[in-house]
């Protein structure tokens, strides 16, 4: 009889986590999906938090999990600000095309 | 297997297919829907851990505004996908490899049988809200990482706002750069034509 245990979830998170340090690998041109890969890493640790959360009977992993949805949903505004702004001055997103502050 | 089981696995499939799609897809147009369909997923992982409101939240915020906001920015751009997607296969041996080690090492470390924890005792009484729990927690003991948490956000606000306002333009100004050096031939242009007869 199999039955959900918290091993379940943690791998879940873990293997989200991989997922999305793949993603980093493959994308590291591609400022918009590196985002996207972010996003997705801190949801693989939400998870853990919740799965967490429930099987301890502590609330407080859920508490932290709603301060960390609220600094996600900050960090992506200004993220996307900033590569707007990028756009608008070299007008390209190119990983290759950031090289200014080199010199 | 029983039936939260057979869900947990379920949705797990889902977004694990997901998050596959949204790095790997040639469009961020797809990557940013399925990213959607992924946020979505967790919350009905969280709904089966009993963490209702955060079930809600990660839809309300993620897919509500989150995403929305990346599928503008995704169509706003004029992005050249040949040229960021050359060598995107180049770097996949050395990324699987980390990848698949560090499933294997969580996996070993995660799935052994002295890490289990038992599942809770205390079982929610009829009648108790995780909403009204959660919210009672936040105004007594969280109440000063409440207040920053609200600080952040419009922090984030005023930054985002502050980095993509462009200015009026409607006030005329003269510029004295400019007006020093302008030449008669910015002023004046000598048109030649044909003479109009009648």
């Amino acid at each position: 009889m199999l039955t959900l245990s918290l091993s379940h979830f943690l791998i879940l998170g873990a293997i989200l986590f991989a997922i999305s340090v793949v993603g980093i690998f493959l994308n590291r041109k591609n400022l918009l999906v590196l985002l996207m890969a972010i996003e997705l890493m801190l949801l693989a640790v939400n998870m853990n938090f919740v799965a967490f959360s429930h099987f301890l009977g502590d609330l407080s992993g859920q508490v932290f999990v709603f301060f960390i949805l609220a600094v996600a949903a900050a960090e992506s505004a200004i993220g996307l600000a900033i590569l707007i702004v990028l756009f608008r001055n070299l007008k390209s997103i190119h990983v290759d095309d950031l090289g200014g502050l080199k010199g | 297997m029983d039936f939260p089981t057979a869900v947990f696995f379920f949705l797990a499939a889902i977004l694990i297919y997901a998050s596959l799609r949204v790095i790997t897809s040639r469009n961020p147009v797809y990557a940013a829907l399925h990213l959607m369909l992924a946020f979505f997923t967790t919350g009905g992982i969280w709904a089966l851990l009993q963490a209702e409101f955060l079930a809600i939240a990660i839809i309300l915020v993620y897919v509500g505004a989150v995403m929305v906001l990346f599928l503008f920015v995704v169509m706003m751009l004029d992005i050249n996908m040949d040229r960021i997607r050359e060598g995107f296969w180049s770097y996949l041996p050395l990324g699987a490899v980390l990848g698949l080690l560090m499933v294997m090492e969580m996996g070993l470390v995660l799935g052994a049988k002295y890490f289990q924890v038992p599942v809770s005792e205390a079982v929610v009484p009829a009648g108790v809200s995780n909403t009204k729990e959660i919210g009672s927690l936040l105004v007594t003991e969280y109440v000063y990482t409440f207040e920053l948490a609200a600080i952040i956000l419009l922090v984030g606000m005023i930054a985002a706002v502050v980095l993509t306002h462009r200015g009026k333009k409607t006030s005329k100004i003269a510029n004295p750069n400019q007006q020093v050096f302008v030449k008669a031939k910015d002023r004046m242009r000598v048109v030649q034509m044909p003479v109009e007869k009648d």
